[in-house]
């Protein structure tokens, strides 16, 4: 059937049901797959979708198109918590992958070092997924299961990231520790979200830590912890941070090694916490 | 729009024009332009998104058209370099600002950086440094250094004209003599050559380190598989099946036989039509594989019972090189201090954004070889043994070359290309892919390093015993010349009494270890100068003023027993920096203060480092032939054979050139290195062109020059000047020589020169003592780092850089140098470590980025040499050597641990910090 480009969501599902076609949409990750193989014969491109590429508010929280691209999450004009989500989209590769990759593309190539993940999970994020039969959604800790696999089934499509409404006034902030500035695999990273009460201590926390385990993982006992606690409370409590890592898994590679991940872990798990705490936030 | 079809033409707007183009279901829209629309200004340098080279703007957003499926272009505007530089005004400024500022080296790049550059000064007339880095860093620049391009940013938005304006007199800045096509993205590089539908080339290799095979019915599958013409194999090599860079030392294959010795090796090729190649899956191919145990490491390698990689070498040693002068076991017994260390670094890629490439022909019973390549005459050698060919049936010609720093002196695609050209009798072409490069190309050597310094109280140096291993991986390449040169310069630019220094390559089952920027000595001056800081601490000594106080000077022996009665100019290197080491500690230790107090993790550090580099070749012939000539018409040709692989050699060279000859640099013209045209100038390597070739150059211009003033009998400084059929002499009074009087030669000449300079050099002896090189060149480094002591990243914040280059023929190119040099010295201390099997593409392998490589100030020293032109000495390797032992001493300075295995990656750093292994 060759090179597919439908224009809306149910032409693109009929396709799928119709063959076995690979799914493209920015390319990014589908191009360093492919090497120097012959490309598949039959490909289904959702990029021209224009119900796949929108960002908008729902009744209950937020949409975003899986099709959406990084450069079109940062231009979203979307509020403090999703901070940590235009920060990482800032951190995803280069300029041209961030005008190209797709949020959904990021989520199916299902790498530990998928930077689009720890945000989401700190933004509770679901997963919708759409098919000739129907939608069904997943939470995010559900639908990427292991490294570079999914629950995605066949005939299915991610259609969209669904974000439930946010704890008003929360904060987001990202962290990604590499060793270099740009087009730079993370070796460790994190994503935090926090909401404070009227004395401005901690009401609640979301912490959700990368590339240290084989899918980004959220620290609930550390989120447990930081309720109640205000910046110079946590300053005076370093232990706090190493505290809560059990969840973690790291490996040894060549980007570091499994001690040199947790001990980067607290470390910017500690820097990403108080920075939502301090304010600032990513600019449009 | 929902259309489906397995060829559907793509209709858009590509640089103003409507084009509609067939692709394949997922066919790369930076082959699309390429190989169908005619757009060979976008270049493609991994096809993996990770270096940017083929940027192009779609609706005016930058994205890497190799990521990019054809039929996505659909209905949009594409706008590559050379539709931007035709008209866009913001391109156009830019044009201007990275000609002055020489923001194109090699100029591989460059499209990707200059259409990432419009994109931002489109969307911010006046972006600050930090955007500007932002918008850059999806490109990777293996040459400049990111600053320069940085600048030009900067410049084209602010409106600031450069400074490359001078006269073109030796000494002065020009804009490079070919600059404006690789900004313009004209360039032709080895890709570039071929007319489209030319057969493709692909190799088969070894999957694994070592690996018996056996092939199956090639000829059945040829004629099996629609669009194959033919397959290559060892059978088909018509001379030796063996090359090598040192014919002392040839061993490699074109086609392993039997049994491959590296992941990555060449056992047979496939030639085929275009469309057939694009949908050839490798794995097609008949051939079964057995993997054998390996060994890839020297440990593994040297014990007793390892595996032989080629007889007459036993326990794998290739070779060694040996320096000895005094006594340096009684000196160190004698010593009042004594530091030691063991110091290791792994494999380094040279990380060129251009893969190998090149086309061929064969006609006439004469293979002609297009490909980038570092050493034109050299490989016409390789092929005379490859092929068992006379010389005349082979004619090599350089194409633009998308950066070498020492790995494309070896041959890679040239047997193929000719093999593949002579068996179907048709014009062939190849480019490896950025994992074949990887895999297969030479790397710099992995070291094993134990060194011992002794000095005595009053701070000199008492004692030195070197010991390097190198992994010289399966083939020799140019491993003997690391194990030569590394004793010859690890003692640094110092004067060392008692001197004993050992180095020997040991074979392994990895790629070849070759030449690389530097030749070993990048590696030995780690330990060195490494130690030399420790040492300086165990005295109680400034680290500058106990380097000054041992550095070499006129008149004082090398560890080799070389005297230069002139042109030592490491001293002056060295005090260059102490304004500089004065700020940069007194501004560290206030930072320092202040983070304490803060309770900040960062710690800021200052290190030094310096370095010595033998330009030329160690104790051999080496000569640079120059052939110039004057056409009937009053044309200036300079046969230019210095391949400029981005330093700068068609511009120095020519410089050089039209000041001995006496007329504007604007005059010449040029035709390149071309082994059918041009005399040999030589390999590009071991800092020669400019000293070498631009000797050549001098004289074959002041041979030209001497001819002239002769036929009018007229003084010294007569003004020439060259017009339509005549050369018009100033002496007071005006000379004309009417050209269409005089005979031309075979080629076309009135008036010739051919002049050849080989620099002075007497052999080594047993214990390596002569005089291996008629110049060295010098330099010292000062790196300031801030170490973040909670993660253990280091952010490297300047660089002081003092280089004696004798004389500076184009400062503007000094720089660039400088700073490129700067930028490899820096990714091998912080980043790179090449794995076979693991890194072989480059979001693996990790190269610095824009953001990665602080302002860098160059400091220009010169202190004449008696045999360089005007005094010039070499400067491509010597930058890199002092780098990454200045940065490791910095670290040390900041944070108080000493890094002695490279990469000092933020894992490495926070285990010395916590005092655990890596």
């Amino acid at each position: 059937m060759g090179y597919a480009t439908p224009d809306t969501l149910a032409d693109a599902v009929a396709h799928l049901a119709a063959g076995q076609p690979r799914i493209i949409a920015g390319g990014t990750d589908f191009f360093p797959a492919l090497g120097d193989r012959p490309a598949p014969a039959e490909i289904l491109d959702i990029s021209r979708i224009d119900e796949l590429r929108t960002i908008s508010r729902t009744a209950n929280g937020w949409r975003i198109g899986a099709a959406a691209r990084w450069s079109d999450i940062i231009k979203a004009d979307l509020p403090a918590c999703f901070d940590c989500l235009k920060l990482a989209a800032r951190e995803v590769g280069s300029l041209q992958i961030q005008n190209a990759g797709t949020i959904a593309g990021n989520l199916c190539n299902a790498s530990p070092a998928a930077d689009g993940v720890p945000p989401l999970l700190t933004l509770d994020a679901r997963v919708e997924l759409t098919s000739t039969k129907g939608t069904r959604e997943l939470a995010l800790s559900d639908f990427i299961t292991g490294v570079r696999k999914t629950a995605l089934e066949t005939g299915e499509i991610v259609s969209a990231i669904l974000i439930p409404a946010m704890p008003e006034g929360g904060r987001g902030h990202f962290l990604k520790l590499g060793a270099r500035k740009y087009l730079v695999i993370s070796i460790a990273m994190v994503s935090a979200v926090t909401w404070t009460d009227a004395q401005g201590a901690i009401a609640g926390a979301r912490v959700a830590v990368g590339s240290c385990s084989a899918v980004a993982t959220r620290l609930p006992g550390l989120e447990a912890a930081l309720p109640g606690k205000t910046a110079s409370d946590l300053a005076a409590m370093p232990e706090i941070w190493s505290a809560h890592l059990s969840g973690l898994a790291p490996i040894s590679d060549i980007r570091g090694s499994d001690a040199y991940r947790l001990d980067a872990a607290q470390e910017i798990c500690r820097s990403a916490v108080l920075a939502t705490l301090s304010g600032g936030s990513a600019d449009g | 729009m929902d259309k489906t079809s397995a060829d559907w033409p793509v209709a858009f707007i590509l640089n103003d024009r409507e084009v509609s183009v067939g692709a394949v279901p997922g066919e790369r829209l930076s082959d699309t332009l390429r190989e169908k629309l005619g757009q060979r200004d976008v270049k493609i340098g991994c096809n993996a998104g990770d270096c940017g080279a083929c940027t192009v703007l779609i609706d005016g957003a930058p994205v890497c058209a190799c990521l990019t499926p054809t039929q996505q272009a659909a209905g949009r505007t594409v706008e590559t370099v050379s539709g931007l530089t035709s008209g866009d005004p913001v391109a156009l400024r830019l044009v201007e600002s990275f000609q002055d500022n020489g923001a194109a080296q090699c100029g591989i790049c460059t499209p990707g950086m200059m259409v990432s550059a419009v994109a931002l000064l489109r969307d911010e007339p006046a972006p600050d440094t930090a955007r500007i880095e932002d918008a850059l860093g999806g490109v990777l620049c293996r040459c400049t250094g990111y600053r320069k391009i940085i600048d030009s940013v900067r410049d084209a938005a602010a409106g600031i004209a450069g400074t490359a304006n001078g006269s073109g007199a030796v000494g002065t800045a020009i804009r490079r003599v070919d600059g404006l096509q690789k900004i313009t993205g004209a360039e032709a590089f080895g890709d570039d050559i071929a007319p489209p539908g030319t057969l493709v080339l692909r190799v088969v290799r070894s999957p694994c380190p070592r690996a018996s095979f056996v092939l199956g019915d090639l000829d059945g599958f040829v004629r099996a598989t629609d669009g194959v013409e033919a397959a290559l194999t060892a059978a088909d090599v018509t001379g030796r099946n063996c090359y090598g860079v040192i014919p002392a030392f040839a061993d490699q294959p074109v086609f392993a036989e039997a049994e491959t010795k590296f992941r990555g090796e060449a056992v047979a090729a496939v030639i085929g039509t275009p469309e057939a190649m694009q949908r050839f899956d490798m794995d097609r191919f008949p051939v079964t594989w057995t993997e054998l145990p390996s060994t890839l490491t020297v440990e593994a390698a040297t014990e007793a019972g390892a595996a032989q990689l080629h007889p007459g070498r036993d326990g794998n040693v290739m070779c060694g090189g040996f320096v000895r002068c005094g006594d340096a076991q009684a000196a160190l017994a004698r010593a009042d201090v004594t530091v030691e260390g063991r110091f290791q670094s792994g494999f380094v890629e040279h990380g060129y954004i251009e893969p190998e490439a090149g086309y061929a022909t064969y006609e006439n019973g004469k293979v002609v070889i297009h490909a980038c390549t570092q050493a034109p005459v050299m490989d016409r050698e390789a092929m005379e043994v490859i092929l068992g060919w006379e010389a005349d049936r082979i004619r090599i010609v350089p194409t633009a070359i998308g950066g070498g720093f020492g790995s494309k002196l070896d041959v890679s695609v040239q047997p193929f290309l000719a093999l593949g050209a002579i068996k179907t009798g048709k014009p062939v072409r190849m480019t490896y892919s950025r994992v074949e490069t990887m895999q297969s190309t030479t790397k710099r050597h992995p070291s094993d390093i134990t060194l011992k310094i002794g000095a005595t109280r009053d701070g000199r140096i008492c004692g030195f015993d070197f010991r390097g291993q190198f992994n010289t991986g399966a083939y020799a390449s140019w491993g003997p010349t690391v194990a030569n040169r590394v004793p010859v310069h690890a003692s640094g630019p110092y004067r060392v009494a008692d001197y004993r220094a050992e180095a020997k390559g040991i074979h392994t089952h990895c790629p070849p270890s070759g030449a690389f920027r530097g030749f070993g000595v990048p590696q030995s001056a780690i330990a060195q100068e490494s130690l030399f800081d420790d040492l300086a601490d165990k005295l109680g000594m400034d680290a500058l003023e106990f380097r000054i106080l041992n550095a070499l000077d006129d008149n004082v022996p090398t560890v080799c027993g070389q005297v230069f009665a002139q042109g030592v100019g490491i001293k002056a290197c060295l005090e260059a920096l102490r304004p500089a080491w004065a700020e940069e500690r007194e501004k560290a230790e206030a930072f320092n203060a202040d983070a304490m107090a803060d309770g900040r993790p960062e710690r800021r550090g200052v290190g030094l480092a310096a370095g010595w580099y033998g330009c030329g070749n160690t104790s051999m012939p080496n000569p640079s032939t120059i052939k110039s000539g004057v056409r009937a018409d009053g044309t200036v040709v300079l046969h230019q054979g210095a391949v400029d692989i981005g330093q700068g050699s068609n511009t120095v060279v020519t410089q050089i050139f039209a000041q001995a000859l006496g007329v504007p640099v604007e005059v010449i013209h040029r035709i390149g290195a071309d082994t059918d045209l041009t005399p040999d100038a030589g390999k590009t390597s071991a800092s020669r062109q400019t000293f070498v070739s631009g000797n050549a150059a001098r004289l074959s211009g002041a041979a030209l020059r001497r001819q002239i003033l002769q036929m009018c009998n007229v003084s010294e400084e007569a003004r020439l000047s060259f017009a339509d059929g005549e050369i018009v002499i100033g002496d007071g009074g005006e000379h004309r020589i009417d050209l269409s009087n005089l005979e031309a030669d075979a080629d076309g000449y009135v008036l010739r020169a051919c002049e050849t300079y080989d620099p002075p050099t007497k052999p080594l002896d047993a214990n390596g003592q002569g005089e291996p090189y008629a110049q060295f060149g010098y330099a010292a480094h000062l790196a300031v780092v801030e170490v973040d002591t909670a993660l253990g990243t280091v952010r490297p914040q300047r660089f002081v850089a003092a280089h004696d280059v004798g004389k500076a023929i184009n400062p503007i190119l000094v720089e660039g140098q400088v700073q490129g040099g700067i930028a490899q010295g820096l990714g091998m201390a912080l980043m790179e470590e090449f794995i076979p099997g693991r890194t072989e593409n480059l979001h693996d392998y990790l190269i610095p980025t824009s953001g990665d490589i602080p302002p860098v100030d160059t400091i220009i020293v010169e202190v004449p040499d008696a045999h360089g032109p005007h005094g010039a000495k070499g400067l491509g390797e010597h930058v890199l050597i002092p780098t990454a032992p200045s940065l490791l001493n910095a670290i040390r300075h900041a944070c108080g641990v000493r890094i002695r295995k490279v990469p000092a990656t933020p894992s490495a750093v926070l285990a010395a910090l916590k005092g655990r292994d890596r």
